[in-house]
């Protein structure tokens, strides 16, 4: 045997009832009750749910251009401790990934790293510019296979350009995954507008600024009849907006961000702008409105929109500091503890919201470096092993990333991933990097 | 006494209170005397952090604490803006070396003073001297000393503050601290100029001045800008100035009693008409001198009994 056969033992499969599972040459070669460990490596498992590897749609991974924020290989260190297997990249770096060249140093980055598989996203627009389409086609064609366009950070708030881009990408069956942010709106706006920001001075985020844009993305993208994905849906009228598209069977797809599922704008009257985020934390009835979208399936899927910045970026001013937040660490905590201790999403809905259907809506869930399969017989040795039983008190100084802006520092958070295997060979182990 | 005056809310009616009442006393300390100065505040020293330009406020700060003795550094910071310039933890680590005992903050950025104290970057007391649009606690302290030494008590006094609510912050603070003394306030403005969710203010809001003006007490004038017409809060300077200005004939339709207030620095012509800045019943200038005094009261207030080693304050000022 292969020194890379390692026996997972007695590991509650999508949270069900325990089972083995042979790994061997970067495959599920055995799955089922007490399987013989041969020559193979033991883990053992027992209370540990078995999760496919998680795949993040929305990573900020800073590398080109922000080294000293994050790089491809700290980024995807902290992906791998928080369970993912696959990250997407995205397109907002110094030099913007808007082309073939930029989009296969960051694949070909993220493949020398060996943490998790990178999946450069596009940019949609020349540098973010909004003005013009980048070379959508060579990205895709390139050896970084884009799937996924987004100018996030910014908006593709030109409604004709919108048009555009969702149109050209159905030739190779590409997604543009929207940052819905009217900027007319929003310009210089500070957090959620609502009786908190009149009272905090706060130049204010109205969550009509998001609506507005999914809604008319809906209907464009119904017109043309394209795939479209929003990103950080974050209030009550988009959950209803994109709730009314699926009933139309329209192909749109959202996404929530740990954040959004746990913390409030309350938290911005410290003025500590670790709290400070693009869309903002909104209201606990938003909240309560995403969870109840993710749990019936109107929202698709979790991803966490991991914004590392350096700590002088953020320990001042509320105006002058960045907007985002660290997420890959702590996302399946914070899924666990709002979404199945709640009792509204199982570890098998966890599985389908953070691994199967981000891969097929990246369309990375097929091919050689195939993501978000099922743990069956024959499929890539993708999978996560998470002990939902222990809590621990998130430490951001303590993580993989080289940023420290974690909003979630001295939380007492539900899980712990235990291990994380990329085909079959292990990134984590004993909760440790190896 | 509070520790620190960020917010006009971190005021009582009792810690209010006894900010007005000794404002009077230094009032009658200081007038018609030929040594302006208390001993009080001997040995401490008041930094003045402006990282805005505000000749008026800082020079009101700076009289108040020299005339309690204080030592007055001027650290102004104009120009290290908040995109730029040297940071604000920099700025108050220094300020610790230099063993600021009270810091007054005036800031662009809502929120800096509140950083400022809860940072743990420094120890000193930290006086809100105006930051960005939330709040500026000292004006409304001296509007409130102003309105009380012509109205008496404020309870349940009738206070109208007109104009530019969203993108000031004397409102915010006036609007708390007269509803803590227990007057009642009446905002008025265009509802563009008016923040989200103001109707759960400790307040009334009318769009409207005519009706509400017989039965004011006071009324306060806040600056507009006439810049904020080219971001179509309003069509033009000539319709808010017919819709909410105060000119002669809405100043007919005052009480007798009724007093003037204008925080400055003001738009004559624009909020408020010449002859009425100027009328016999517009407290304006009174309001500037007012100033100094709750300035010292506040600065006494939470420095002078800031720890036992002040042997001094006992022959202070009260
Ligand atoms: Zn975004």
């Amino acid at each position: 045997m292969s020194p890379q056969t390692v026996l997972v033992k007695g590991a509650r499969v999508l949270g069900g009832e325990p089972a083995d599972l042979l790994l061997r040459d970067g495959v599920i070669a055995e799955l089922g009750q007490s399987i013989d460990a041969g020559d193979a490596r033991v883990v053992q498992a027992d209370g540990l749910v078995a999760l496919p590897g998680l795949v993040d749609l929305h990573t900020h991974l800073r590398e080109p251009g922000r080294e000293d924020a994050e790089t491809v290989d700290t980024g995807t260190r902290a992906a791998a401790l928080g369970g993912f297997t696959a990250v997407h990249a995205m397109a907002n770096t110094d030099p913007v990934a808007d082309t073939a060249g930029v989009v296969e140093q960051v694949w070909r980055l993220g493949r020398e790293a060996g943490h998790a598989d990178v999946r450069p996203v596009g940019a949609v627009t020349v540098g973010l510019a909004g003005e013009r389409l980048a070379e959508l086609g060579a990205m895709a064609d390139s050896a970084a296979n884009v799937r996924v366009f987004s100018d996030d950070g910014r908006c593709v708030d030109d409604a004709i350009l919108m048009r555009r881009a969702l149109e050209y990408v159905k030739a190779f069956d590409g997604v543009v995954a929207q940052h819905a942010q009217e900027p007319r709106l929003t310009e210089g706006a500070q957090m959620n507008e609502g009786e908190l920001s009149g009272r905090l001075g706060l130049r204010g985020w109205p969550s009509v600024a998001e609506e507005a844009i999914i809604a008319r993305d809906v209907l464009l993208a119904a017109h043309v009849g394209s795939r479209l994905h929003i990103c950080h849906l974050s209030t009550r009228g988009s959950a209803e907006i994109v709730r009314l598209a699926k009933a139309r069977g329209l192909p749109v797809t959202a996404e929530v961000t740990p954040h959004h599922l746990l913390l409030t704008e309350e938290l911005v009257a410290t003025y500590d702008a670790r709290y400070k985020v693009n869309p903002p934390l909104r209201t606990a009835d938003d909240v309560a409105a995403v969870r109840e979208g993710l749990a019936d399936g109107t929202i698709d899927i979790v991803a966490t929109d991991h914004a590392p910045h350096p700590v002088e970026d953020k320990e001042c001013e509320w105006d002058a500091a960045a907007f985002g937040m660290l997420g890959l660490e702590t996302a399946l905590s914070v899924v666990q503890h709002t979404m199945v201790d709640t009792g509204l999403l199982s570890w098998s809905d966890v599985a389908d919201r953070m691994s199967f259907a981000p891969a097929r809506i990246g369309r990375c869930d097929a091919g050689t470096a195939a993501q978000g399969r099922p743990l069956a017989v024959g499929e890539p040795a993708n999978i996560t092993l998470v002990d939902p039983s222990v809590s621990r008190t998130v430490d951001p100084w303590q993580s993989a990333s080289l940023s420290r802006n974690s909003p979630y520092e001295g939380m007492k958070l539900p899980g712990q991933v235990v291990a994380t295997f990329l085909r079959g060979r292990p990134t984590v182990e004993d909760g440790a990097l190896t | 006494m509070i520790r620190h005056l960020l917010s006009a809310a971190d005021l009582s009616r009792s810690d209010a209170t006894l900010l007005l009442d000794t404002t009077e006393e230094m009032l009658r300390l200081t007038e018609g005397r030929s040594v302006k100065k208390l001993p009080t505040l001997r040995g401490r020293t008041v930094v003045n952090l402006f990282f805005e330009d505000s000749t008026r406020t800082r020079t009101s700060f700076e009289l108040a604490a020299k005339r309690l003795s204080a030592d007055v550094i001027n650290f102004s910071a104009k120009g290290s803006s908040v995109s730029k310039g040297e940071s604000l933890k920099d700025t108050a680590l220094t300020l610790a070396a230099m063993g600021a005992d009270g810091v007054v903050v005036r800031h662009s950025a809502s929120g800096a003073p509140y950083r400022l104290a809860s940072s743990g970057w420094i120890d000193a007391r930290v006086l809100n001297a105006g930051d960005g649009t939330h709040e500026h606690p000292t004006q409304a302290l001296l509007d409130a000393f102003t309105m009380r030494r012509h109205l008496g008590d404020l309870d349940g006094r009738k206070i109208v503050i007109v104009g530019d609510v969203l993108h000031g912050r004397v409102a915010r603070s006036n609007v708390i601290l007269l509803n803590t003394l227990g007057a009642r306030v009446t905002l008025v403005a265009p509802p563009t100029l008016l923040p989200l969710g103001v109707e759960n203010w400790p307040c009334d809001v009318s769009y409207h001045l005519d009706p509400v003006l017989p039965d004011a007490d006071a009324v306060m004038m806040l600056r507009v800008q006439r810049e904020r017409m080219n971001a179509a809060f309003f069509p033009s300077a000539r319709e808010y100035s017919r819709r909410y200005g105060l000119d002669a004939r809405r100043f007919g339709l005052l009480s007798d009693e009724a007093i003037v207030l204008h925080p400055g620095p003001m738009n004559r012509g624009m909020e408020i008409t010449a002859d009425v800045a100027d009328s016999e019943r517009s407290v304006i200038v009174e309001q500037v001198s007012n100033g100094v005094c709750v300035r010292m009261a506040a600065l006494y207030l939470m420095l002078a009994g800031a720890d036992e080693t002040a042997d001094d304050v006992h022959e202070g000022a009260a």
